[in-house]
């Protein structure tokens, strides 16, 4: 089924990617105020990740809603695991469970570039 | 009354207050700032914020609060609310809210 194709490259893009955060636009370009804002927090952790853009992949944009059971993009999954959309990334950030979550999960900042 | 005004919000209030009984309850209608952009209307109420204080998310993770939000505003979200901001918090808790909206 076509929806099980659309499943199996999304897990696969969480499988393969530590951090993966689904959005719209690219991280260079976000296209929406609340993707730009987890782009921005991640960035500003200096924290590697992998954007796909679901503007331009359509049943993406339908499937990872339904994947997660969430209905709205952004969505930040690490190692796998779904975190949360845009209000939980800023609230994480700000009380600093998101740097421990990293932390714990053995992903390792870089330098800003 | 300004119930024909604003359907959305009022829906969105009557809903959450049926379903949470929340000791708080804040919807904002923030479409004004999301004017001309993707998922905007001109007759408005499609991006709003919520906060929502209720004991029904004592214990619940984060991402467990939001879908509950979600789900129970499943019909608001497919037909006209393009964008929903959650702050959802147990009682007590109000203080992170307001740090991170501070910081927005």
């Amino acid at each position: 089924m076509a929806e099980n194709q659309v499943f199996e490259r999304i897990r696969s893009e969480i499988d393969n990617n530590d951090v993966v955060l689904f959005m719209k636009g690219t991280p260079m370009f976000p296209q929406c105020g609340f993707s730009a804002a987890v782009v921005h927090v991640l960035k500003e952790m200096g924290v590697p990740f992998k954007g796909i853009d679901v503007l331009t992949d359509p049943p993406i944009r339908q499937g990872i809603k339904e994947f997660s059971n969430w209905p709205t993009i952004p969505q930040l999954y690490v190692k796998g695991e779904f975190i949360g959309g845009c209000d939980i990334v800023r609230e994480m950030a700000q009380t600093g469970e998101l740097a421990q979550l990293f932390s714990d999960r053995g992903i390792t900042a870089q330098n800003a570039a | 009354m300004t119930a024909a005004a604003t359907p959305y919000a009022d829906r969105i209030r009557t809903k959450l207050t049926a379903a949470l009984q929340p000791a708080r309850l804040e919807v904002t209608d923030q479409s004004h700032l999301h004017a001309g952009h993707a998922g905007s209307r001109p007759e408005g109420e499609t991006h709003f914020h919520v906060m929502v204080v209720s004991d029904r998310f004592t214990g619940l993770s984060r991402v467990a609060r939001q879908r509950m939000v979600y789900q129970i505003l499943a019909d608001e979200l497919a037909e006209r609310v393009h964008a929903l901001s959650i702050s959802a918090c147990a009682p007590g808790e109000e203080a992170v809210a307001a740090a991170v909206a501070a910081d927005a």
